[in-house]
């Protein structure tokens, strides 16, 4: 399986050769990897250095005059460090842009709290219009960024290492259907797919996929909804999609478990598979908190039923 | 004083403004004076960028970004007087249903290229403007004014080294110094942008010949004038 990090380098290359009016604005970060783009498009490939703040806006300033910058860190320092660029630069400005940032959760589990972006998604979902890919395979890292690119919006891609087994094709706005079943609807975004598919095993669950999470799919999640559980497992800060199935749901009886990273501070470091375990994003973890929500519900039904009688 | 356009219209002059200004503020003391960016932000239009109202508005068309956007009285009677907006707009500046605010707004104000107000956004912008201007072979200048105290946010910094780096010939800043930074020593301005390989001429803010010849001034380095006011004006 490629790295997505170094399909995402190679990909943007490509654009850059194909397209003269994207730019790649970049800051240290992932500079190994763009060593012929800066060759060949001198003009076209920018490293500001270590400045995020500028990084940001000098690709604000690219778009104002009509180009599709590509502007790429460590998510930390991309969307939590430079975020007044990010909404002024960007949203306020109303220009377009595809901002791609790596490292995600826990891909530096070692590295530790610095390096480590689990509210990413939270901080981008603060401002309207934004579409939000989190691939979980780096087939789907190149199809998002090439359908982010080839557009005029708002574009954050979300590159973190941890993949599935299959990738899917990348449809802003409709979520795949893997499953059906009776049961609780599960909703995996991104790299927890593998995880959820293991542990909704034996279940009669109906299993949804999103590489691409805003806009979310709504629609689509009522369309296949049998009962009143649904399931979040989102590979970032837990809830960040609550308010969205709420949204979707709210003419709807439903109860709702949002599995993600959890808010306080690990203060571990190690890999990043030890971080997921930690996080219960494994398939054992997902599985323990869907019997305690599942066993919640058949409580509740009892005691609803035993109330009537 | 009023000026005939080449149409034949006559436009309002640089004696118009007070009127103008004082459409928005209905106060006398918002004279040429008492605004730290009148001349400078006059001279720009009426000497210097390469602009006009649409159906003007090309892309090879000269840049100016407004980043110390607090105050932005001057700046839209110069616009107004220009015929970028009309004059009616101003007196109901800052309502909910004008599109003058405050700050400003690129995508409610013709003629603005950028939406400022919080400090420090305007030079960092500017510099990816003049890089994608030159991306795209646009012979076309980078203008963006900011104030002596707005400085002081880091973010400018970044800026100021890399357009050093990348000697970006075409932009030009011009800082408003009217010593209102709390920590402002003399040289100080000229010091950071020298430090950085910039071109950096000191000149006084109200006199149009002198702001005009170092807005003009071009040695393949970027440009830094620095329009001296009154204090705090």
């Amino acid at each position: 399986m490629s790295d997505p990090r170094q399909t995402f380098a190679r990909a943007a290359t490509a654009l850059l050769d194909e397209d003269p009016s994207v730019a790649l604005v970049y800051a240290e970060i992932s500079g190994q990897f763009f060593a012929d783009a800066e060759r060949s498009h001198p003009d076209r490939v920018i490293n500001v250095g270590i400045r995020e703040q500028l990084l940001v806006n000098v690709g604000a300033g690219l778009a104002l005059t009509g180009m599709r910058p590509i502007v790429h860190t460590f998510g930390s320092f991309l969307v939590e460090r430079a975020f007044e660029q990010i909404k002024l630069g960007f949203s306020h400005q109303d220009v377009g842009g595809v901002l791609v940032g790596s490292g995600g959760s826990f891909d530096a589990a070692s590295a530790g709290r610095t390096h480590q972006a689990p509210g990413d998604v939270a901080l981008i979902d603060t401002l309207p219009g934004w579409t939000v890919h989190v691939p979980g395979h780096a087939t789907e890292v190149e199809d998002a960024l090439r359908l982010a690119v080839a557009g005029s919006g708002r574009d954050y891609v979300r590159v973190v290492s941890q993949q599935n087994t299959e990738a899917f094709p990348v449809r802003p706005g409709r979520f795949h259907v893997l499953r059906r079943g009776a049961g609780p609807t599960v909703v995996a975004v991104g790299p927890v797919l593998d995880a959820v598919v293991a542990a909704t095993g034996g279940l009669d669950a109906t299993v949804l996929y999103a590489s691409t999470v805003r806009p979310f799919d709504g629609r689509g999640l009522r369309e296949v909804l049998s009962g009143p559980e649904v399931v979040l497992v989102e590979p970032y800060l837990a809830g960040t999609s609550s308010r969205v199935v709420s949204d979707a749901l709210v003419d709807v009886p439903h109860r709702l478990l949002a599995l993600g990273v959890g808010a306080e501070e690990l203060r571990r470091y190690g890999t990043p598979r030890q971080h997921v375990a930690a996080h219960g994003l494994d398939a054992a973890g997902i599985r323990a908190s869907l019997e305690v929500f599942l066993g919640q519900s058949t409580r509740l039904a009892r005691e609803r039923s035993s109330a009537r009688t | 004083m009023t000026t005939t356009t080449t149409a034949g219209r006559t436009r309002p002059g640089y004696d118009d403004l007070p009127r103008l200004m004082w459409l928005m503020t209905g106060d006398e003391k918002h004279t040429a004076a008492a605004t730290s960016t009148l001349d400078v932000i006059w001279v720009l239009y009426d000497r210097v960028l390469r602009v006009a109202p649409e159906p003007g508005w090309l892309p090879d068309r000269d840049r100016f970004l407004l980043s110390k956007g607090h105050g932005p009285m001057a700046y839209y009677a110069v616009l107004a007087a220009h015929g970028f907006l009309p004059e009616e707009w101003l007196a109901g500046w800052g309502r909910f249903d004008s599109p003058l605010g405050y700050h400003p707004d690129r995508n409610l104000v013709p003629g603005v290229e950028i939406s400022s107000g919080s400090l420090g956004h305007g030079l960092p912008i500017a510099v990816g403007t003049a890089l994608g201007l030159r991306a795209q072979g646009l012979d076309a200048r980078t203008v963006v004014l900011v104030g002596d105290a707005e400085l002081d946010e880091g973010s400018n910094h970044e800026a100021i080294e890399l357009a050093g780096a990348l000697a970006l010939d075409r932009l030009t800043v011009v800082v408003i110094d009217n010593r209102s930074s709390t920590w402002n020593r003399p040289g100080l301005i000229e010091g950071r942008f020298s430090h950085e390989g910039w071109e950096v001429v000191t000149v006084d803010g109200r006199d149009h010949d002198a702001l005009e010849r170092a807005l003009h001034s071009s040695t393949g380095r970027p440009t830094a004038v620095v329009a001296e006011v009154e204090e705090k004006s």
